[in-house]
């Protein structure tokens, strides 16, 4: 099993790289961090005129049908250059839900804007207590007549200050812990009665708490069926675990690079780095987690574009093997680089926070360690 | 776990114990007390310790130390630490005031020991230099004498909290043409001088500790040498084995477990997937914490019957930095979802920060301490002395 990429997919993979290499250097990432907003609409627009945003989606929804290889594609790139723009929020996990489970009239008002680059998303899951439970949910959706009235506060949400639309999981019926009466939400960021309080994260994005005092949704913006909200969302996890450990193999390869080029370059005690062979071993163990990592995550992505029954175990699994693989590559980068690895003017310790962040995201590897020995 | 304590070893506890009590100083106790602190604010308890004659443990009485047993040391090291106070200025009274009066004549000695004791004085560390790491005889700053005055030209990095430092003690190179060992001295240097520049390092958890320091034909009069012109190396090694001494950090590491439990019964739940996974994970770290603290109460009951502890600094800073690492790791992971906040720094209450109070440094604390198994000589340079001086590879 190794991916062949068609002529298709290389093509994809190629413009992807050109841009980043010619647009997206380090500099320039650290540059738009640093601005207000945190991100670039310059580089977004880009992203969709190179076809990225419309790159996953199936040609019956106007996209381009390149189904979740497509996304492996991008994110991989992605995680190579450490672009912050909301792709994974707004196109993996927004697109992917309204793809997956909107009706026919939601998919045509929301799709074809986020193909085009003119809509940015945010997944609204999380809550102050609910740590990777799609099914701890308190915040609730009353029916009033044909609306919905949204209370509660949801945690962490990745992208939400650049937003424009949140899709908000909120329970219509049932017990706090209960599987079935999660609902979803799509709900204007400017809506009345949602307080957003920013923050920014570990790996220099975004994110906001959000504070919903009644707000109102109106009933047909009610994503998916009513209480089936948790089957969705492990869908849309198992497609976001897809792409975050794409991501993260994007981030090892470049740590593992660069510090296999500064172990030959760097001279300590009159010899190369590199000739320790305590350091030798360590730049092995991280050269196999790499190639581990690279194989599951096209193993997952594969069983994911085939519809295995697996699938959902296997992206726990990956997100745990992935996760902890990454966590090992990113230390030891940052651990032979020495004080440099430290210092936020080097690159590697910003590949460190993003897979810190990685391994953050829809649950850590201990948690889908967990899910992975609790599935069948 | 406790020393054997004889009954006035035991009231000399309980007296440290009540004098922090009572001492330590409300206005230090910050989330983060390492990076959230004034200058003068973290001089508060220096000032304290200095006034009750406490601030200079390992000194000898003539020199101002309080003229304790090595278990009085021990003892008032735990208190201190279990309590989590900020510890005294560490490059001015563990590393550069031994090194002062061991080697130092008597008009360095009479100038520079009271002032470090009252903390007039704050010190800085130039060892470190670019592409040096853990290889600190590679000094390429380099002092030429010049009548009375070395001239000195270089680049000191990694320098803590050099942006508050008076003085700075330097490795500078004096006989180029030496073995790297043989030709570096010993010099102390007013960071007033002219040509002394200080620029910030900001590491990855986004503190601002550690600066570049530049020097540029800086004069610095030759009174400021310590011993002998060439012998520096000598008495960087002796300072080196004082940094190393009390890196086991095991009353840190017991307060931060402490926390750490807290938040997970708090957090995680029992109903959750993972909680089973923490508990074991706590057990094993807290097992590691008895295990190295059992190992420091054994070498400090062999010391004060006057056997040489050997490279055992080098096991303590080993396995005292993986624990906190670990445990920091676990914290973070701890507080789920909020681990991907971040405090912006200069820390203000302004800024928002999500989730519950004792979340709010964990990710910066998980980052921060990933520097704890590079400096101070790696890790890895750790265990190759424990090979070559007691394995004898």
């Amino acid at each position: 099993m190794d991916i062949q990429l068609t002529e298709e997919q290389e093509l994809l993979r190629s413009s992807i790289q050109r841009f980043l290499r010619e647009q997206y250097d380090f500099d320039e990432r650290r540059k738009i961090v640093a601005t207000d907003e945190g991100w670039s609409r310059k580089h977004w627009k880009s992203f969709a005129e190179l076809g990225l945003c419309a790159a996953p989606f199936q040609e019956s929804s106007g996209g381009l049908g390149g189904g979740s290889l497509a996304t492996m594609i991008v994110m991989q790139e992605f995680g190579r250059s450490l672009v912050v723009e909301p792709y994974f929020e707004t196109v993996v996990l927004a697109g992917g839900l309204i793809e997956d489970v909107a009706s026919p009239e939601q998919r045509q008002a929301f799709l074809p804007k986020i193909m085009e680059g003119e809509a940015i998303w945010a997944l609204a899951w999380a809550e102050g207590r609910s740590r990777y439970d799609f099914n701890n949910v308190t915040t609730t959706a009353r029916r009033q007549g044909d609306k919905f009235v949204l209370s509660g506060t949801k945690a962490a949400v990745v992208g939400a200050p650049w937003a424009d639309k949140l899709i908000v999981s909120a329970r219509t019926s049932g017990g706090p812990r209960d599987r079935v009466g999660v609902s979803l939400f799509i709900v204007d960021r400017h809506a009345a009665n949602l307080r957003l309080q920013s923050f920014k994260t570990i790996d220099g994005r975004r994110a906001a708490e959000l504070t919903l005092m009644d707000v109102e949704v109106p009933a047909g913006q009610l994503l998916g069926v009513e209480g089936e909200g948790v089957v969705a969302l492990d869908a849309c996890r198992d497609r976001a675990i897809a792409a975050l450990c794409a991501e993260a193999v994007g981030a090892m390869s470049v740590l593992n690079s660069a510090t296999l080029e500064f172990s030959k370059a760097r001279k300590q005690f009159g010899v190369a780095l590199g000739s320790f062979q305590v350091l030798q071993h360590r730049m092995v163990d991280m050269f196999i987690a790499l190639e581990e990592s690279i194989s599951l995550t096209q193993h997952l992505n594969l069983s994911l574009a085939a519809h295995e029954p697996n699938g959902s175990k296997l992206a726990s699994g990956a997100k745990s093997k992935v996760g902890n693989a990454a966590r090992f590559v990113a230390e030891q980068a940052v651990q032979l680089h020495g004080g440099m690895g430290m210092s936020d003017e080097l690159n590697v310790g910003h590949y460190f926070k993003r897979i810190n962040s990685i391994n953050v995201q829809f649950g850590d590897p201990t948690y889908h360690l967990m899910r992975y020995a609790q599935q069948n | 776990m406790e020393l054997d304590l004889s009954s006035e070893d035991a009231a000399f506890r309980d007296e440290v114990r009540a004098f922090i009590a009572e001492n330590y100083p409300q206005e230090m106790r910050v989330s983060n007390p390492e990076t959230d602190l004034t200058k003068e604010q973290s001089l508060l308890w220096h000032r304290i310790l200095h006034k009750k004659g406490w601030i200079a443990p390992l000194w000898p009485k003539e020199y101002g130390g309080p003229g304790w047993s090595v278990t009085q040391r021990f003892i008032f090291e735990q208190e201190t630490s279990r309590a989590g106070t900020l510890p005294p200025l560490a490059f001015s009274v563990t590393m550069v005031g031994p090194v002062i009066y061991t080697f130092g004549n008597d008009a360095q000695k009479k100038k520079f020991l009271p002032r470090i004791l009252s903390g007039e004085d704050w010190w800085c560390q130039g060892y470190s230099e670019p592409g040096s790491g853990s290889d600190l005889a590679s000094v390429r700053t380099k002092a030429v004498r010049d009548g009375d005055h070395y001239i000195v030209n270089g680049h000191k990095t990694w320098t803590t909290l050099a942006q508050h430092a008076d003085w700075i003690f330097c490795l500078v190179r004096t006989d180029p043409a030496a073995k790297p060992q043989a030709g570096i001295s010993f010099l102390l240097i007013d960071m007033k001088s002219p040509g002394v520049t200080v620029r910030p390092i900001i590491t990855i958890d986004g503190s601002h500790e550690v600066n570049d320091v530049f020097l540029e034909d800086v004069r610095v009069p030759v009174e400021n040498l310590i011993g002998e012109e060439n012998k520096g190396w000598t008495y960087a090694k002796f300072l080196l084995g004082n940094e190393r001494t009390s890196m086991a950090g095991i009353g840190r590491s017991t307060r931060y477990l402490g926390r750490l439990k807290q938040i997970v019964r708090t957090e995680v739940g029992e109903e959750d997937p993972a909680f089973g996974e923490f508990t074991r994970e706590i057990a094993r770290v807290e097992l590691d914490v008895l295990a190295l603290e059992a190992t420091e109460l054994r070498i400090v009951a062999q010391m004060s019957r006057g056997i040489d502890p050997g490279p055992a600094a080098s096991l303590f800073k080993i396995r005292g930095t993986e624990i906190f690492q670990r445990i920091t790791d676990l914290t973070h992971q701890a507080i789920g979802n909020y681990g991907l906040a971040i405090r912006e720094h200069p820390v203000t209450a302004n800024r928002f920060m999500p989730g519950p109070d004792y979340g709010h440094t964990a990710t910066e604390k998980y980052l921060n301490s990933r520097k704890l198994s590079i400096y101070g000589g790696s890790n890895e340079i750790q265990r190759n002395i424990i090979a070559k001086a007691v394995l004898g590879l």
